[in-house]
């Protein structure tokens, strides 16, 4: 068709050279159905064509691992015939535009990625970040964590997977784009992994759930691009979640996944049917055939295009054996859902397109997967960088110790979250043997003696300063922060989320975190099984912080070892594992307090903090430790601090050796690989011995107990306060922002 | 200990009838069947549980839509013969809509969900899932909900009260009712009532949630040992 004009292509975000690969990879001009649904599936969104080349150099395997990148989610053997599935995704642009239906929707996708492993979603964790809760754009960016909070409850809570954990951070980069982030897991058995594939030819495709409206249309173009004062404009482009829907296609899968009438599934997402269609034919190298005409409709008149790249909610497409359709439809129909015969499994590897018979798109499903465009897009590190990096300690006032203190308490980035997650149902399912707030969230396997371990990481102040150690300082918190619950990193997922990938200084920054995720995992021989890339997260200009998150999923093979960070009573040691150093760069401290973001993040020796985590499996293992909380932000004045927290009054008294000679670079340096660790008095010796065969420095600091909190560096008084109080500003700062508002 | 046989109702749209089901039959061993909503009949069960979550999504009320389901009929019989039969969160919701309780469960009062562990006093312990309480007692039990507002007009206010059928409500450490202990703004406190006859109860805390140790509480177990403890000394109800 000859009205394919430069216009028509901007609106689908192809580019000149682009459509000259459509044309090339069909031998002909493209239809507008066809054009359509090429440009959802090269996208940056699908495609990952920005990305791919960098993502190559992940490691992505291991013993452990049953199901790498490639398919809806990853996969990990966990022992007991069991297997974990878990994946993170993006909602960033969505939660902007609309915060509740985006993080709903964000939480909604990502189940559906789970389930349709055939695997039952057990736990959901999510990565928030805010602009600040106060100034300028304050009271949009309320509105924004008001709405993002309430559509992950709304959603999580209603189809019943406990919200189990999380972290939030409010930075001024982050104001104009927030990042929502969610993580799901689910068990399945570990050789009942249900596939995204199209085989057996003649076999029926089925379409289950919510009809087919026109709402979405073009949401995987808009995720990849940036925005701008007309975002709001594109509020059609975000879907409306049905989390009641949602729970009957969950059980009505996993009942269809128990016999073996089914051979492959995908749930409907960004790109919906198109990309359904087309990557499970091209993982099996068929092809699929549809008419639209059969595809349930919420809308009159819609056309073919508009259906093919409808991202309409709770869907699912299924190929299930010839001859069996009578059980499969006695299932769905048992949940009241109606499963539409939509297609036909073929031989010929294309994807067609039918409405009411006639076809109105014919494409090779290799074209729309395998040979979507890669780019090698160019690097230039950032001239900001040598500025930044430039930190002169000395230069700053050094106020009193104890009122930055409080003052770092209170920060909404280190403050309790509680307002947020008394929101979230975080116990049904009866799994969760650490709550909400108290460390990684472990999760008992029922019908085992195991645990899973959880946490989600990134520090996207550490990467903007250093994008190749921030990177793997997230990967080193993340496997610290399960290795404290008890747990052993076995496997790990990411969400990368950076700016336009477009000019040369995102890419270098992208080039940079992903080669530091590589480099960390490998060094601590946890394999990346999947995960996500949100790019474009820039308004009007100004790109986030580069903000890779980890999740990471740990083993603890006895449940009743795992432990949370509040200390379990008084008269206990409490132990430093790990040395504190004299860096301030990048720290809370520096911004709080001094209003600088500045400096280099903590240096990471990527040996040490292996000896670290594997120190802390053994000692959990062994039920020598009654308490670890890892040091991050805030260092180890607030790490202690948050020891004593939710921990029934217990103070502690403590002398911590120095590591500079300012209080506040002891006391508030991020130093990477320490744990702040509690372990009975005649079990000390033991750990002291363990720690001393894994080669990490550990020493007694003091003891539990009391009613105080009293640090002192070299026998010098820095911080002596009432637990109560302290406790009290940190669990009341978040919700105090929001009373404010109200009166 | 008798075999005592569990059903646990399941509408579209539970959540919490796994984990109803895991505390009945693998934490205290007994009988349990899960009984879907389309069906007529309760398989024989001693005791029936009505679980949580949002049945049809809760879209129009909470609990508006189950009450309509096949098997209320059957839950109605056999409470009206005296079985016993507890409803727990969205389980009271429905209750309530199904006027087997009184009153209704509106919005919370700051209009957020809560999942928390709250006290509650037990007010009352002549009902079969009570009867192994003290009077008095402080149990500490999560919450879920985010429409968990007891409300009821004063006529019928005053007639629960009178008849003694506030079964729960929340409460300080010491036991004390008061407006910061009060988690959704029920009035006088309320976190469960009873039935006139005294063998429906409803309660907004979940005690399925807080009957292992490693959960953080066996508080809830007291519910399920009454109801075990009845039906061992008096047969069903209705003999």
């Amino acid at each position: 068709m000859s009205t394919v004009d430069a216009a028509l292509l901007e609106r689908h975000g192809l580019k000149a050279d682009e459509y000259a690969r459509i044309v090339a990879a069909l031998g002909r001009e493209p239809s507008l159905t066809e054009l359509g649904i090429f440009s959802v599936m090269w996208s940056e969104h699908c495609s990952y064509k920005s990305s791919r080349v960098h993502l190559r150099t992940l490691p992505t395997q291991g013993p452990r691992v049953l199901q790498g990148p490639g398919e809806n989610a990853g996969a990990v053997d966990i022992g007991d015939g069991l297997a974990a599935v878990f994946k993170i995704e993006s909602h960033n642009h969505p939660s902007f535009i609309e915060p509740y239906q985006g993080a709903a929707t964000g939480v909604g996708g990502i189940i559906r990625d789970i389930f349709t492993m055939g695997a039952r979603p057990v736990a959901l964790m999510n990565s928030l970040r805010f602009g600040p809760m106060d100034g300028e754009h304050g009271a949009r960016t309320r509105r924004i964590v008001e709405g993002v909070v309430a559509g992950i409850a709304g959603y999580g809570n209603s189809i019943g997977i406990p919200t189990v954990g999380g972290e939030i951070v409010f930075d001024e980069p982050y104001a104009g784009n927030p990042l929502v982030n969610v993580f799901c897991l689910g068990l399945a058995g570990a050789d009942a992994l249900v596939m995204g594939r199209a085989e057996g030819v003649g076999n029926p495709v089925y379409y289950v759930g919510a009809k087919t409206g026109r709402d979405g249309i073009h949401g995987a173009t808009m995720a990849s691009a940036e925005f701008d004062d007309k975002s709001a404009e594109k509020r059609p482009a975000v879907q409306v979640g049905d989390p009641f829907m949602e729970k009957l296609l969950l059980e009505a899968c996993l009942e269809l996944m128990k016999g073996d009438a089914l051979i492959g599934v995908q749930d409907m997402g960004a790109a919906g049917l198109a990309c359904a269609t087309s990557e499970m034919g091209a993982r099996s190298g068929s092809g699929i055939e549809i008419d639209v005409m059969h595809v349930p409709q919420r809308e009159t008149g819609m056309t073919a295009y508009e259906i093919m790249l409808s991202e309409s909610q709770e869907r699912m497409l299924l190929v299930v054996k010839k001859g069996r359709e009578p059980e499969v439809e006695e299932i769905f129909e048992k949940w009241d859902l109606h499963a539409a015969h939509v297609g036909v499994v073929t031989n010929d590897g294309l994807l067609r397109v039918k409405d009411h018979g006639k076809v109105v798109a014919e494409i090779p499903n290799t074209a729309l997967v395998d040979e979507a465009p890669v780019y090698t897009r160019p690097m230039a590190r950032p001239s900001y960088l040598d500025d930044v990096q430039q930190l002169d300690v000395a230069s700053l006032p050094q106020p009193p110790v104890q009122d930055a203190f409080f003052r770092l308490l209170a920060a909404p980035t280190i403050a309790s979250k509680r307002w947020v997650y008394r929101q979230y149902d975080h116990m049904v399912r009866t799994n969760s043997i650490v709550l909400a707030g108290m460390g990684a969230a472990v999760v008992r396997v029922k019908g085992t003696a195991r645990a899973l371990a959880m946490s989600v990481d990134g520090n996207g102040r550490y990467c903007f300063l250093d994008p190749f150690r921030g990177a793997m300082l997230a990967v080193a918190e993340a496997a610290r922060n399960v290795a404290c619950a008890g747990a052993q990193p076995i496997g790990a997922t990411n969400c990368l989320n950076f700016g336009n990938p477009e000019r040369p200084e995102i890419m270098w920054q992208f080039r940079e975190a992903v080669r530091g995720i590589g480099e960390a995992c490998r060094a601590l021989d946890v394999p990346i099984t999947g995960g996500n890339v949100s790019l474009y997260n820039e308004t009007d200009g100004k790109a986030i912080y580069p903000t890779p998150v980890l999740g990471i999923v740990g083993l603890i093979e006895d449940a009743s070892c795992a432990i949370s960070r509040a200390f379990r009573g008084a008269n206990d040691n409490v132990l430093l594992l790990g040395e504190t150093f004299d860096e301030l760069g990048g720290s809370e401290y520096l911004k709080t307090v001094h209003g600088l973001v500045k400096g280099q993040p903590p240096q990471l020796d990527m040996a040490k903090e292996r000896a670290l985590i594997e120190l802390l499996g053994r000692a959990a293992s062994a039920k020598l430790l009654h308490s670890a909380h890892d040091c991050s932000d805030g260092g180890i004045a607030v790490t202690l601090a948050e020891c004593t927290f939710d921990a029934a009054g217990i103070g502690c008294e403590v002398d911590v050796p120095p590591a500079a000679a300012r209080l506040d670079a002891t006391l508030f340096s991020e130093s990477a690989s320490r744990v702040v660790v509690s372990a009975a008095q005649d079990q000390t010796d033991a750990l002291l011995r363990l720690a001393k065969e894994a080669g990490v420095p550990a020493r007694v600091i003091g003891q539990t107990g009391g009613t105080r909190l009293k640090i002192a560096v070299a026998g010098q008084p820095a911080i002596d306060c009432d637990v109560r109080e302290a406790e009290n500003r940190w669990s009341s700062a978040l919700e105090s922002f929001f009373q404010r508002q109200a009166s | 200990m008798p075999k005592i046989k569990f059903a646990v109702i399941v509408f579209p749209g539970s959540n919490c009838d796994h984990d109803a089901y895991h505390t009945a039959k693998h934490v205290l061993g007994h009988d349990t069947e899960f009984v879907w909503h389309k069906e007529s009949s309760l398989k024989g069960a001693d005791v029936v549980i009505l679980p949580g979550g949002f049945s049809y999504g809760d879209y129009l009320r909470t609990g508006a839509i189950a009450q309509f389901s096949p098997v209320m009929k059957a839950v109605s019989a056999f409470a009206a013969s005296g079985g016993p039969v507890l409803g727990i969160c969205n389980g009271f919701q429905v209750l309530c809509e199904a006027r087997l309780l009184p009153g209704a469960l509106i919005r919370n009062k700051d209009l957020k969900f809560h999942c928390e562990h709250v006290r509650v006093r037990v007010e009352q312990t002549d009902t079969p899932f009570t009867l192994r309480a003290a009077k008095g007692q402080v149990l500490r039990i999560p919450i879920a909900h985010g429409e968990g507002n007891y409300f009821a007009d004063p006529q019928t206010l005053e007639e629960l009260e009178a008849s003694r059928r506030v079964v729960l409500r929340y409460c300080d450490n010491d036991g004390q009712v008061t407006d910061r202990s009060n988690p959704n703004g029920s009035i006088n406190g309320i976190a469960g009532i009873c039935n006139e006859e005294r063998n429906i109860v409803g309660l907004m805390p979940h005690p399925e949630r807080a009957c292992e140790a490693t959960l953080g509480s066996e508080d809830g177990l007291v519910f399920f040992a009454s109801v075990v403890a009845c039906l061992a000394s008096h047969g069903a109800l209705t003999a």
